[in-house]
């Protein structure tokens, strides 16, 4: 049967997210990026709103079932408050959802409650490689197997709280298939290069890593000996930024259509202009298409069902939708629009950046 | 609860009508479409058999048909959606009431449902359709200048309507009827406005025009006529009375409601011509061994993967904005800017889609070997009739801003 409304726990989530993306992230968003982090307090704040934790089961330390869909909700309404802020809150998510798609229960067993069952900790996740044509599903960066276990070479970028995380889950191709790796920090051979400058998400810490023969033992692979199925990564990736897509592109049009009601010129609103409103019309519509898009391709997840294709269509038609409202949303602001005292310019700096988040988040 | 399972009804529905897109539409689809003003009475004649025998009755909904939950508007828009997917042009020649049963639907009282729509379940096919348009008149619609003025006992008509969908086998080639719209009140603009249902035959009426198309051919586009026409009184949807005050746009809302329920339908029709053309794109592209990666990042994929995956979700986006319009209709909440966003989204998709389509397949895109140009042909009209594209980001943007007519023009 078909329904379109979040159910009225969905709904009371969305409700407690929506408080605090409005209130703290909003409200800390133009400073973080301008001196690139946000306070500890808000962070933590952030995090025992349990969005992560309420998408992992008791038996591991959280207080909920898994549910893609219930993550995409949430997702959103974080990165309408701030992208930067929704990646590093739901951060630890880039660790827990692999290991509860993937991993085995001994990984589980370790790795999940220390993780979800207490205070915020940053996570790190190791995908993104320096080139253009950078392909999740056919990396540059290697595993080979050895007696014992594995060793990893590559270079890794786009890599959050590299600096900082305990473990990081490392992605290199083993045998030409893209597999993932539980690689603690303090592992000799990895190497954190300097924090990274970026277009967008400035108050994400994000770093280039390089990895030399880092040796790890057999158990470091997720799923164990036989590995797993990296498309469900992939997918949950793709789910948990297109939602996001859909938040940021939200803000953007929600600030410019109150901007379009008050700006006065030739004597009316300028939202008053067929000009204006038309593209405020499209934008609305278009945000609408995507998140339903998005919407499907996490049901399509929860449901178990083969999703690839849906998430490719959420994914797609999300990236492209953001940069198109963000960019009107400029346009409408017209010259302040370009003044960073207006956060419509960061959005579109952010929103440029989708189809280049890979792993940056997950559902 | 977000979910987008298919209901067990609408499953059924889908096999029994995609037989009947694939053998009574497709095969003739062509002819028709080359032979401009010819009737596919096989076509209809076996949806009207079909239809009595499944009960169906006309496609529009109403209320009651079925236990548990409300899913008439949905199973609508799938029917429409699968049958345009055989032929947008036969969809529209389809019997039952059309446009205009979902205005008596919509606005008629209980005894003008049974009078006027019982036809429609009787063993002959018959149409209906509804006439809005006037040489002057186009999206402007509250400046229509047919008039209906009480006379001795009737409603007495007199203007003209063009652009009537199915005005032909609605009053000549079938006894149907049309739901003509007309002002009782010149001087109260759109408060004035009502509908009246004009039957098959009545003196004063003609069917004076058929148009020749870019598309959708085998669909009748007339003119219709009044002439002194006289028009029993019961035949007036809605009350005679015209209010005065600062509410008076009571007719004009009318015709409004009418518009947000069939809306998404109308979207529902693009869905199934923009369906059939990414299937066919990619059936050929198969045959041709190209094949859609879809886990690849963007800056991988060839151009043709990339256009095949942005047609798809448009299709798809625009699909899901429609279903959710009808399931919203089935809740009995309002729609109107849901409906309005799934005609902008679906009006845009379908042409872009069969623009995109043609040219992607070069020279078997624009042969008329295929169907793609006629679907591009066919295309086009989604974004014009039942609310241009400007008409319906006009209705979306109002919406969103809160702004009514005065406003923003």
């Amino acid at each position: 049967m078909y329904g379109f409304e979040p159910s009225e726990e969905q709904k009371m989530l969305v409700d407690a997210v929506h408080k605090y993306a409005a209130k703290d992230l909003r409200e800390a968003a133009h400073e973080a990026d301008e001196t690139g982090g946000f306070p500890d307090t808000l962070i933590s704040k952030g995090w025992e709103l349990g969005v992560v934790q309420a998408s992992v089961p008791e038996t591991f330390g959280g207080f909920g079932d898994h549910s893609a869909v219930t993550g995409a909700l949430a997702a959103e309404e974080l990165a309408w408050g701030d992208l930067a802020g929704a990646l590093t809150i739901l951060g630890p998510g880039v660790l827990a959802f692999p290991l509860l798609l993937a991993g085995t229960e001994e990984q589980k067993k370790r790795y999940l409650p220390p993780l979800v069952g207490g205070d915020y900790r940053p996570v790190s996740l190791a995908w993104v490689e320096p080139d253009f044509d950078f392909d999740p599903g056919a990396l540059r960066s290697t595993a080979r197997s050895e007696k014992g276990g594995y060793v990893l070479s590559g270079s890794k970028c786009f890599v959050p709280f590299a600096d900082r995380a305990e473990n990081l889950l490392v992605l290199a191709s083993l045998e030409g298939k893209s597999q993932a790796f539980l690689l603690p920090r303090q592992t000799p051979g990895l190497t954190v290069l300097e924090r990274e400058g970026n277009l967008g998400i400035r108050a994400l810490p994000t770093f280039e890593i390089k990895l030399e023969d880092c040796r790890l033992p057999e158990d470091a692979r997720l799923g164990g000996k036989e590995g797993h199925d990296p498309r469900l990564l992939l997918n949950s990736s793709h789910v948990a930024l297109a939602s996001m897509a859909v938040g940021v592109a939200r803000a953007a049009y929600e600030y410019a259509m109150s901007y379009a009601k008050e700006r006065i010129q030739f004597g009316v609103p300028i939202a008053q202009k067929q000009a204006v409103a038309f593209m405020l019309a499209e934008m609305a519509t278009e945000i609408e298409a995507a998140r339903l898009l998005v919407w499907e391709a996490a049901w399509t997840l929860d449901t178990g069902q083969e999703a690839t294709r849906a998430v490719a269509l959420a994914k797609s038609a999300a990236d492209d939708m953001v940069m198109m409202v963000t960019d009107r949303a400029v346009q409408i602001l017209g010259g302040h629009g370009y003044i960073r005292e207006h956060p419509v310019e960061m959005w579109m700096r952010n929103g440029r950046g989708f189809p280049t988040f890979t792993g940056l988040a997950m559902v | 609860m977000i979910d987008f399972s298919m209901p067990e009804p609408i499953k059924k529905q889908r096999v029994m009508l995609q037989t009947v897109a694939e053998n009574m539409m497709r095969p003739v689809s062509r002819q028709f479409d080359e032979h401009e003003h010819e009737i596919p009475w096989d076509y209809i004649n076996f949806m009207q058999m079909a239809m009595r025998s499944t009960q169906a009755g006309s496609l529009a909904p109403r209320e009651g048909r079925h236990e548990g939950p409300r899913l008439g508007y949905q199973i609508l828009a799938h029917q429409i959606e699968i049958l345009s997917w055989g032929d947008a042009a036969f969809y529209l020649c389809t019997p039952g009431g059309g446009l205009g049963a979902a205005a008596v639907e919509a606005t008629g009282t209980p005894e003008q449902k049974e009078k006027f729509l019982k036809r429609f379940t009787e063993e002959k096919p018959i149409l209906g359709c509804m006439a809005m348009t006037e040489p002057q008149a186009g999206s402007d619609t509250a400046s229509i200048r047919t008039t209906a003025v009480r006379q001795e006992g009737f409603w007495v008509l007199n203007g003209e309507k063009i652009f009537v969908t199915a005005g032909h086998k609605s009053l000549v080639d079938t006894p149907g009827f049309v739901v003509v719209w007309a002002t009782i009140d010149p001087s109260a603009g759109r408060a004035g406005m009502r509908p009246f249902v004009v039957e098959a035959g009545t003196p004063g009426m003609s069917v004076t025009k058929l148009e020749d198309k870019m598309g959708i051919r085998a669909s009748d586009t007339a003119s219709v006529v009044f002439q002194d026409c006289k028009v029993p009184l019961e035949n007036i949807l809605g009350s005679p009375e015209v209010a005065k005050g600062p509410t008076t746009a009571g007719g004009f809302k009318g015709a409004m409601a009418t518009f947000d329920a069939t809306r998404p339908l109308v979207a529902a029709s693009a869905m199934g011509v923009a369906r059939a053309t990414v299937e066919l794109v990619k059936d050929l592209l198969t045959q041709a061994g190209v094949q859609i990666r879809y886990d690849v990042p963007r800056q991988k994929l060839t151009n043709i993967e990339r256009e095949v995956i942005d047609m798809e979700a448009m299709l798809r986006s625009a699909w899901l904005l429609v279903l959710r319009a009808v399931w919203m209709a089935d809740q009995r909440t309002p729609n109107s800017l849901e409906s309005s966003m799934a005609k902008v989204k679906a009006g845009d998709a379908v042409t872009k889609i069969t623009q995109r389509a043609v040219e992607l397949m070069g020279p078997i895109g624009y042969s008329r070997k295929q169907l793609l140009e006629k679907w591009f042909r066919d295309a086009k009209i989604n974004d014009i009739f039942e609310g241009t594209g400007q008409i319906n980001r006009l209705v979306v943007a109002r919406r969103i801003l809160g702004y009514g007519s005065r406003e923003l023009r």
